[in-house]
């Protein structure tokens, strides 16, 4: 055996002989632009195993990863007008609600699922930010209030995840009116008694922020995410000045006192049914085993 | 005399020729001026008339934000007595944006809460232009819970462009107390009443103004967004304000026509700010009425107010 047959091939021309591949097996990380396999990060929920960061989930996604066994009631939401302003920019608001409809296979940008967690029943009300932004409109507004309102008639704590740009500017002021309108909801599912834990993602700002997702009980964040009343733009060209360093991140808010806990995606079910087993003075899950 | 808007020189030249004859005639120059203006007067009302009966939404934003517009601090002098103002949110400091006390409004004890722009520059910078900041929400939940506790009804008058972002704002929780603040106003067993003045401006707006009436002026605005915002973000082009005015329904009209408001008070002819004394007055009385209507309802009022917030826009 001579040097000229041990040769190996370069390594460059086995990648260029692999094209045919569907570019989105392997998915980008965004923190360290390292390349991750897609279902090794299926089965980390979307959390890239080595640089923590959380990708961006569907709304049905979540509530497979966060309920036991996947499974859960899904809640109709509710009929709501669609366009009240018939409203158009550079594309009318109905195409642009069609695509977002047929991309997401949801009708709107809240979902919401009612099942177990670790044992403890609740229901789980998900923006799903790839909806035109997970912005409040009209009928986000409506089925946020019907997962509040379902948690109020069947006697369950409600965890909310939140994942907003904001307002749905294309429905005007209605959107603003879902700010008092989930309000009204959130605060009388309060009052009754049952816990309202809120999950902030990543993004969650604006009047979304404003609202429901800042009046919870308890107020948990995924790591790392955008979390904030005005945009980071908005602030930099209002005050002219260069913002510090991880501003309106989920650890930021934690020091400043807005967020209870900092929780990795991968925790979740742990962290809040025992949080939620303490509130509803249900007993801790292994005494709960013995007693089974 | 007046700041004029683009859109009003056909009267600003009028009224400027007005102000030059009357000077010729007061340096008793040997012309007869006074036909003359009366003629030039009648004109220019006529002009004015033409002008303000066809604004068009983003004129309107205009009249909304003219600097020479009566602002809260006026309404509180003229509208009620005994003004006692509170400071401070007990947790970090005062915020002059939000003005708020305990009053007298026409002989009645009432809490009252409203966002001040300023009149000039000291005054605009001490009260940050009307933008406020959470210290500002935060007072005005206490003075919430003190009207809920002593039974005062509450009254809001609503002129902000929106709260206010900065850094600070957003670490000292801007968000947080906007909602809490929203929540305080529908939580009250009082009656309460919001009129907007100038420019609702979006959560900042809503923090105070989510009450059991909702009355709003004649050139008054009231948004989710600016229309200068809407443009840069929908259209992507500042340009389009214009467009985004007129798209996003932000008049005192049309937000009557969608429900959002109760009732719209009429402005003197050329808008608030050329005839201040009246139109607060019209304000007074319209405050007066709606109050009476919900004390004498014997409906509760927090219901009230919650199932009126959850109606809307569910038929528009």
């Amino acid at each position: 055996m001579n040097w000229i047959t041990n040769y190996v091939r370069p390594k460059i021309n086995s990648m260029l002989g692999r094209r045919d591949i569907p570019d989105n097996l392997w998915i980008k990380d965004p923190e360290s632009g390292e390349m991750v396999f897609h279902k090794d990060l299926e089965e980390n929920q979307y959390v890239v195993p080595s640089s923590g960061h959380h990708m961006k989930i569907s709304a049905k996604e979540r509530l497979r990863f966060f309920f036991d066994g996947g499974q859960y009631e899904t809640l109709e939401n509710p009929k709501a007008v669609t366009d009240p302003l018939r409203f158009r920019d550079e594309k009318r608001y109905l195409d642009r609600l069609r695509d977002a409809r047929a991309k997401t296979g949801m009708d709107d940008a809240v979902l919401n699922g009612v099942g177990q967690v670790e044992g403890v029943p609740l229901v789980a009300t998900v923006q799903d930010f790839s909806f035109i932004g997970g912005s409040l409109g009209i009928a986000a507004g409506e089925a946020i209030i019907k997962g509040l309102e379902t948690a109020l008639e069947r006697r369950l704590p409600l965890v909310l995840f939140a994942a907003s740009g904001g307002a749905r500017m294309q429905e005007g002021i209605f959107s603003l009116m879902q700010l008092p309108r989930t309000t009204v909801a959130v605060d009388r599912l309060k009052e009754a008694g049952l816990p309202y834990i809120v999950v902030l993602t990543n993004p969650t700002t604006g009047g979304v922020t404003a609202s429901y997702a800042m009046l919870g009980d308890v107020h948990i964040a995924e790591p790392g995410a955008l979390i904030g009343f005005a945009g980071p733009r908005v602030i930099e060209q209002t005050i002219r000045e260069k913002l510090p360093e991880g501003f309106q991140r989920s650890e930021y808010l934690m020091a400043h006192g807005m967020v209870d806990m900092v929780v990795s995606r991968l925790e979740l079910r742990d962290k809040i049914s025992r949080l939620l087993r303490l509130m509803l003075k249900m007993p801790a899950p292994g005494e709960a085993a013995l007693a089974a | 005399m007046y700041n004029y808007l683009d859109f009003e020189k056909p009267v600003a030249d009028l009224e400027a020729k007005i102000l030059e004859l009357k000077k010729l005639g007061e340096q008793g120059e040997a012309v007869d001026v006074h036909e003359e203006i009366s003629r030039l007067e009648k004109r220019s009302v006529d002009a004015l008339r033409d002008v303000y009966k066809a604004l068009t939404p983003w004129q309107k934003v205009q009249v909304a934000r003219h600097p020479d517009r009566p602002h809260c601090i006026d309404y509180l002098s003229a509208l009620f007595t005994d003004f006692t103002p509170l400071a401070g949110d007990r947790a970090y400091g005062e915020d002059h944006a939000m003005v708020g006390g305990l009053a007298r409004f026409r002989g009645e004890p009432v809490a009252i809460l409203g966002q001040e722009k300023g009149s000039d520059t000291a005054s605009r910078l001490k009260h940050n232009f009307g933008s406020v900041r959470p210290e500002g929400y935060r007072k005005a939940v206490r003075i919430m819970e003190l009207a809920d506790r002593y039974q005062l009804p509450v009254i809001s008058l609503v002129d902000t462009a929106g709260a206010y972002p900065g850094i600070g704002a957003e670490e000292r929780g801007q968000a947080e107390a906007i909602a809490r603040s929203t929540s305080a106003c529908l939580g009250l067993r009082v009656p309460m009443i919001s009129v907007i003045i100038g420019e609702g401006g979006s959560g900042g707006a809503i923090a105070i103004a989510a009450a059991n009436r909702v009355l709003i002026l004649e050139h008054a605005i009231y948004s989710v967004i600016s229309p200068e915002g809407a443009a840069s973000i929908l259209w992507k082009d500042t340009t389009r304000s214009r467009d985004a005015a007129t798209s996003m329904k932000i008049t005192a009209q049309d937000l009557l026509e969608l429900g959002i408001v109760d009732a719209i008070i009429p402005e003197p002819l050329g808008g608030a700010h050329r005839g201040a004394e009246a139109v607060i007055e019209a304000t007074g009385d319209a405050i007066a009425r709606s109050l009476e209507e919900l004390q004498t309802s014997g409906k509760d009022l927090r219901e009230e107010r919650r199932d009126k917030f959850l109606r809307i826009g569910r038929s528009v």
